[in-house]
């Protein structure tokens, strides 16, 4: 049994921008539906640490409170804004939307190395996630690693709670990562932001220039090596090298993707007649952007397009951030240079040296099942397109693994369409 | 405060918090068990076993990579890192 649902504005995902966007179509009349796919509303930035809500979420609750709320909510299918399928547990839902807001987010890029799929090694914001959801941290050796200014934030986060953070390693070199520092000091947020992060771990060694060689143990994780000859005793690694714009659900809709990212005008609007799309998928720009983003989409969206253009001068501010960000922490060549024996599909065991024996991740997923995972391609794909440049395929339903009886329920209700 | 309950893992009673969930519950577990331990094999399994055997922990944290699968309440493929915790909820790992 199919639940049909109907709204002005659908938007995909809890995040900043989701949840901006949610308010502003609200204030500009909309009738607003959102989904996300997360137990609590608040993306990974604004995740609620042990059940309680981020303030940056808190403060929009006054704009949300007329806003329904789907949570652990996925889309499981699209078939044109009249039909957009919807996965909440076991039960489908058919939304009809005049207008859809896409801030569907970002996941970490994992680069693989010897070792990196033992347990106790996980991503940057993967960590932190964990750790606001529970994990114990106080006294653990952690060494943070990788690239990103988020490496800094989550090191200063874990010791402020108690951990033993051994190192934090930054492949980036110091020139760049001076120069980014250099333009942090011209927001006065920025520097305070700066000036106590440098406080809480003033005490744990920085390396530039430096990455993870490998990860040893046996049933867990015991040490880590990097590129400098050190080793670091650890409990866990916290490892990722950038952001991925989750862009399969923009895909799906049929948006045109340039370069990896959702192609949006200044309105945030994508290829498709009313579907937008904000934060980012539309480029990795960090909190700023896709809370603006957010903002001008949602009064988009809504119709209320003197809103949404009042927003456009606080938009181009974010735009030298998104810019620094990729020119600082572009990934260098040696991480190319990992052992063949790298598992680059966790999901179905696949190496780099199989991997290599393929010309396109077309062959190779046919011949190893690479990317046929549960992860659908969402860690090995980035992965493969680093290692060996290949572009993998396109997204396709089911965004997310489905039980038979939910696709059974979908494929019922598109046959009446 | 936050309330303590018990779930089950695989038939046994584990400490949980509301807010906490399930991967970062059986990632606790699995350390403790794994350092304390000290020989293979004997470690409280933290959820899934790869395809050439060997044990997995949650990766991402934020349900996009899978690792983290486990069966909640007799459903499979459930990640964990998605799924709160509930008082006596009922968890199998295939570890």
């Amino acid at each position: 049994m199919v639940e049909s649902l109907a709204c002005d504005v659908l938007v995909i995902g809890a995040g900043p921008a989701g949840l901006n966007a949610a308010a502003t179509a609200r204030m500009a009349g909309a009738d607003v539906l959102l989904v996300d796919s997360q137990p609590l509303p608040g993306g990974q930035i604004w995740r609620s640490a042990d059940g309680k809500q981020h303030p940056e979420v808190e403060a929009l609750s006054p704009e949300l409170a007329d806003v329904s709320i789907m949570h652990s909510t996925t889309v499981l299918d699209w078939c044109g804004l009249e039909s957009i399928m919807l996965l909440s547990g076991t039960s489908v839902y058919r939304v009809a939307a005049k207008a859809v807001v896409i801030a569907t987010g970002a996941r970490e890029l994992f680069l693989p190395f010897p070792g990196w799929t033992l347990p106790g090694v996980m991503g940057v914001g993967g960590i932190q996630a964990l750790k606001k959801s529970g994990l114990e941290v106080v006294g653990r050796k952690i060494v943070v690693a990788g690239s990103g200014p988020l490496l800094l934030e989550v090191a200063a986060s874990l010791r402020r709670s108690g951990a033993q953070v051994q190192a934090v390693v930054e492949q980036a070199p110091w020139p760049k990562l001076a120069k980014f520092g250099l333009r942090l000091l011209r927001s006065r947020s920025k520097l305070q932001q700066a000036l106590d992060l440098r406080r809480d771990i003033r005490d744990v060694p920085y390396k530039m220039d430096t990455w993870v060689t490998e990860a040893e143990g046996d049933t867990w994780l015991r040490s880590v090596k990097l590129s400098d000859g050190s080793s670091y005793e650890c409990h866990y690694l916290a490892t990722s090298y950038g952001l991925v714009p989750n862009v399969e659900l923009a895909q799906l809709a049929g948006c045109e993707i340039v370069n990896g990212f959702v192609k949006v005008d200044a309105r945030g609007r994508t290829s498709v007649e009313n579907v937008y799309c904000a934060g980012e998928p539309t480029g990795i720009g960090g909190v700023d952007a896709a809370v603006v983003e957010g903002e001008i989409a949602g009064y988009a969206a809504a119709g209320d397009f003197a809103s949404a253009r009042a927003l456009f001068g606080k938009r181009n501010r974010t735009d030298a951030f998104t810019r620094a960000l990729s020119d600082t922490f572009a990934l260098r060549g040696e991480l190319r240079q990992v052992s063949d024996s790298s598992i680059v599909c966790r999901c179905e065991d696949v190496t780099l040296s199989q991997l290599k024996e393929h010309k396109d991740w077309r062959t190779a997923k046919l011949h190893t099942r690479c990317g046929m995972g549960p992860c659908q391609g969402r860690v090995c794909g980035p992965a493969a397109r680093f290692l060996v440049g290949w572009e993998p395929g396109e997204a396709r339903a089911p965004l997310f693994p489905t039980s038979v009886g939910a696709l059974v329920e979908n494929a019922r209700t598109e046959a009446t369409l | 405060m936050a309330d303590v309950f018990t779930i089950w893992v695989d038939g046994e009673p584990v400490e949980a918090r509301g807010g906490e969930t399930v991967a970062a519950v059986l990632l606790n577990r699995g350390l403790v068990s794994a350092y304390l331990a000290g020989k293979e094999g004997d470690a409280s399994p933290i959820g899934r076993i790869s395809k050439s055997g060997s044990p997995r922990a949650p990766l991402c944290g934020m349900g996009t990579c899978f690792e983290c699968r486990v069966t909640v309440e007799g459903v499979p493929q459930t990640r964990g890192c998605v799924t709160l915790c509930q008082p006596h909820m009922v968890i199998q790992t295939s570890g």
